[in-house]
């Protein structure tokens, strides 16, 4: 059967099963629900008559010969990209099979230090090497940027055997750097370019949007179907360009992905690939529309700055993605996780996060104007009630890391607990970050500096949730003995 | 044949009436509209399948949302109405002399029209010249107004659907902003007698308390909706409806109520006692 952009193959390959009413003697074990009533009751009769293992009429998501393979294909074309994997454990298994695939363990591979913690995990899985780069902070609002171009070709002279680069595009603020460039600067030097696009799947169906990774030439790209795209939570694509073996890929997927692929997480995929091609572009001018509107009413509530173009430097801010919403709180004298607990327990307003400057609030097709409107009232009042002089903010800065291990030595190495406030010039032996948005702000194998030990209080105070440490109040810390 | 216009007051009690003729049956960008002339209760507005105004039972609501206030502050000037499509709200006000300026927010602008052209009744007086009317989003309007009011009235549909926003803690924020020193604001506030009802109005009560400096509920008994037992919310900086009603000046102005009278006003501010708990729950 040829299948084209106005198929689901999986989708319709569940839709035709149901109807053959198969007798199930096989996993799972509720059979379509019959066996766990408060469940079927709680999600649907009809959504647990899908909930279904592989089987030959619905193909296998370790080795896809029929419907999942026609998906995947399809998925690569919308996406311009020469191989698309469907990934059911999140991008975070996207993210970890670009590295692993790309790097063996002692290789190096140059990366912001502003990456998500998924892409270190990879390392202290795989055993590669992080080489930083400084993203660039913009002072003003206490953000990381982009990569600079000059920074990476420092980078690349300085370690010309490293094997990829990878790249945060956009970051979860809306930032993008100059992927075309990165992208010829790393080809020349046989490098991979990989792209950690979880902030950027839709890139590939609207206008008016920066570059995506694969139109960009990049190697591969993790595209967070689920943040953008309309899926359901934990799916997500791994795209991948030419001269990347798709064999080997799968191959490396398979060493940690379920065997169990969920049809629920395959068919919400496929279906989200389709409507994204067939109406992606309507989907996307109402969003930016949406978000221009809110931007710009938040900005005559003074007091607020939602960034957008404007801060465009044609290096580190290369571009920006105007779907997203990100609000610079800090001269309402309120840290944006301030701003975040306010908005949630006093307003019933669930944004993206808060971080010490900014919030970021993700809008999509899925919102309506009045959604909108009580964004901006509650922001208005936000202002009103709680706003106060800047004072005691502190700016944030990039903290140049000092790497003394791999993070898999360090996370490996025999460790002891101190206390947080103990622990100067002591080398880390596991995470501490804000989730969201999990970037770390310490990695294992790096240098415990006083600039982070007040960094990581601050951030308590603030009231931000702190993850990684073993000790979940984030008192003690471990270290590598 | 028989034709009936139900609406579910609960999942498990329903409201009919018998329907002579279907007016209007169309759907505008926000919702559905309808206009039945029925058998005892007039012309009928409903709004996605809700009951909104019925021509025979419209005066009690009216008069409740408009007289209370006005009586409590008899130099009300300048009048933000938000809602209140049918014009009943806004009929009433023009009633007094006093008002100089009457601002209208009404999201959809079918409603205005389906009802000056169907429902006169209550639509008779947004000619009037005093009466400004902006089709737009209630919550955006008046998020940009500072001191603006000398009194608020809140004539929305329920918290669910279109109205959601005018229920909400910013809202209110907003319309205490918008209104001036001695600003006063009244809101159609449910019902309490199903259950359904009761968790967004007691949230909606606590919201209001925590804005202003006064705030009461007052009750009418109004047929066509859930329960007949209806509910509205008075918040204020500065007048307390009870204290401050002034009782002469409002009947020398001479204005004929088909509901409303002062002993009435007071009298509805004594509510049941399972609607007191209710209240003070959250306190």
């Amino acid at each position: 059967m040829t299948y084209t952009q106005q198929n689901s193959p999986i989708h319709e390959a569940l839709v035709k099963h149901k109807k053959n009413r198969v007798v199930h003697f096989d996993v799972p074990g509720h059979k379509g629900g019959r066996g766990n009533p408060e469940l079927t009751q709680f999600l649907g009769a009809e959504c647990l008559k899908v909930d279904v293992n592989s089987m030959k009429p619905l193909d296998n998501l370790i080795h896809p010969t029929s419907v999942i393979k026609a998906a995947e294909e399809l998925a690569a074309e919308a996406f311009g990209a020469e191989a698309a994997f469907f990934m059911v454990n999140g991008t975070t298994a996207a993210v970890q099979a670009m590295i692993m695939s790309s790097c063996k363990a002692g290789e190096k591979i140059i990366m912001p230090r502003n990456v998500h913690r998924s892409a270190i995990n990879a390392l202290v899985v795989c055993g590669a090497i992080p080489v930083y780069v400084n993203p660039g902070v913009n002072r003003n609002l206490g953000i990381p940027l982009g990569m600079s171009i000059e920074e990476i070709k420092k980078a690349i002279t300085a370690n010309p055997d490293a094997k990829a680069i990878f790249v945060n595009n956009p970051t979860y603020y809306g930032i993008c750097s100059n992927l075309e460039e990165i992208v010829s600067l790393a080809h020349d030097n046989n490098m991979r370019v990989l792209v950690d696009e979880a902030h950027g799947a839709h890139f590939y169906f609207g206008e008016n949007l920066p570059i995506s990774a694969m139109a960009a030439g990049a190697d591969m790209a993790a595209a967070s179907m689920h943040k953008t795209g309309g899926s359901l939570t934990q799916s997500s694509f791994l795209l991948c360009g030419k001269g990347v073996d798709p064999g080997y890929v799968r191959q490396i997927i398979n060493l940690t992905q379920t065997t169990s692929g969920s049809y629920l997480l395959m068919a919400s995929l496929d279906i989200s690939r389709k409507h994204m091609y067939q109406h992606g572009k309507e989907i996307i001018e109402k969003t930016i529309d949406l978000s221009d509107y809110a931007r710009n009413e938040i900005n005559k509530l003074g007091g607020y700055y939602a960034f957008s173009t404007e801060i465009i430097n044609g290096d580190t801010i290369y571009n920006f993605d105007r779907t997203k919403l990100s609000i610079y709180t800090g001269d309402i004298g309120l840290a944006g996780i301030e701003v975040y607990d306010l908005l949630q327990s006093e307003y019933d307003i669930q944004i993206e996060f808060g971080d010490i400057g900014n919030i970021l609030a993700i809008i999509s097709a899925g919102d309506r104007a009045f959604e909108i409107e009580r964004l901006l009232s509650s922001l208005s009042e936000i202002k009103r009630r709680y706003g106060k002089d800047k004072v005691g903010m502190l700016n944030h800065e990039y903290i140049d890391p000092d790497v003394v291990l791999t993070p898999q030595t360090a996370f490996y190495s025999d460790k002891k607990s101190i206390l947080l406030k103990d622990s100067l010039n002591h080398i880390a032996g596991e995470f501490v970050m804000c989730y969201p948005p999990g970037i770390p702000i310490l990695a294992p194998g790096e240098r415990i500096t006083k600039d982070i030990i007040d960094y990581i209080i601050y951030a308590k105070e603030k009231g931000s949730v702190l993850t990684g440490p073993k000790d979940m109040k984030v008192e003690y810390i471990n270290i590598v003995d | 044949m028989e034709l009936w216009f139900t609406e579910h007051h609960t999942e498990h009690v329903k409201f009919s009436m018998k329907v002579k003729e279907q007016l209007v049956n169309k759907q505008s960008d926000f919702q559905h509209i309808a206009v039945l002339d029925t058998e005892e209760f007039g012309r009928v507005l409903t709004l996605d399948g809700y009951l909104m105004v019925t021509e025979k039972d419209e005066f009690i609501y009216h008069d409740m949302i408009v007289h209370v206030p006005m009586a409590t502050n008899l130099n009300i000037k300048k009048v933000l109405v938000i809602g209140a499509g049918d014009g009943g709200t806004i009929r009433e006000l023009t009633r007094y002399p006093g008002i100089e300026h009457i601002d209208m927010v009404e999201i959809d602008p079918m409603v205005v029209e389906t009802c000056k052209e169907y429902i006169p009744q209550t639509a008779c007086s947004l000619e009037d010249k005093r009466v400004h009317i902006y089709y737009e989003d209630g919550l955006k309007f008046v998020r940009r107004m500072r001191d603006e009011y000398d009194l608020i009235i809140v004539d929305s549909t329920d918290p669910f659907g279109p109205g959601e926003g005018l229920f909400t803690k910013e809202f209110y924020g907003n319309c205490y902003n918008a209104l001036n020193d001695k600003g006063i604001l009244v809101n159609q506030h449910e019902s309490t007698y199903y259950d359904e009802y009761v968790e967004a109005m007691k949230r909606a009560h606590q919201r209001i308390k925590e804005t202003f400096a006064i705030a009461k509920v007052y009750q009418a008994h109004i047929p066509t909706y859930p329960s007949g037992h209806w509910l509205f919310g008075f918040a204020s900086k500065h007048y307390d409806p009870e204290k401050d009603l002034d009782v002469e000046q409002w009947n020398a102005l001479g204005i004929k109520t088909k509901y409303y009278n002062t002993k009435l006003h007071l009298g509805a501010f004594a509510l049941p006692n399972y609607v007191k708990e209710q209240l003070s729950e959250y306190e």
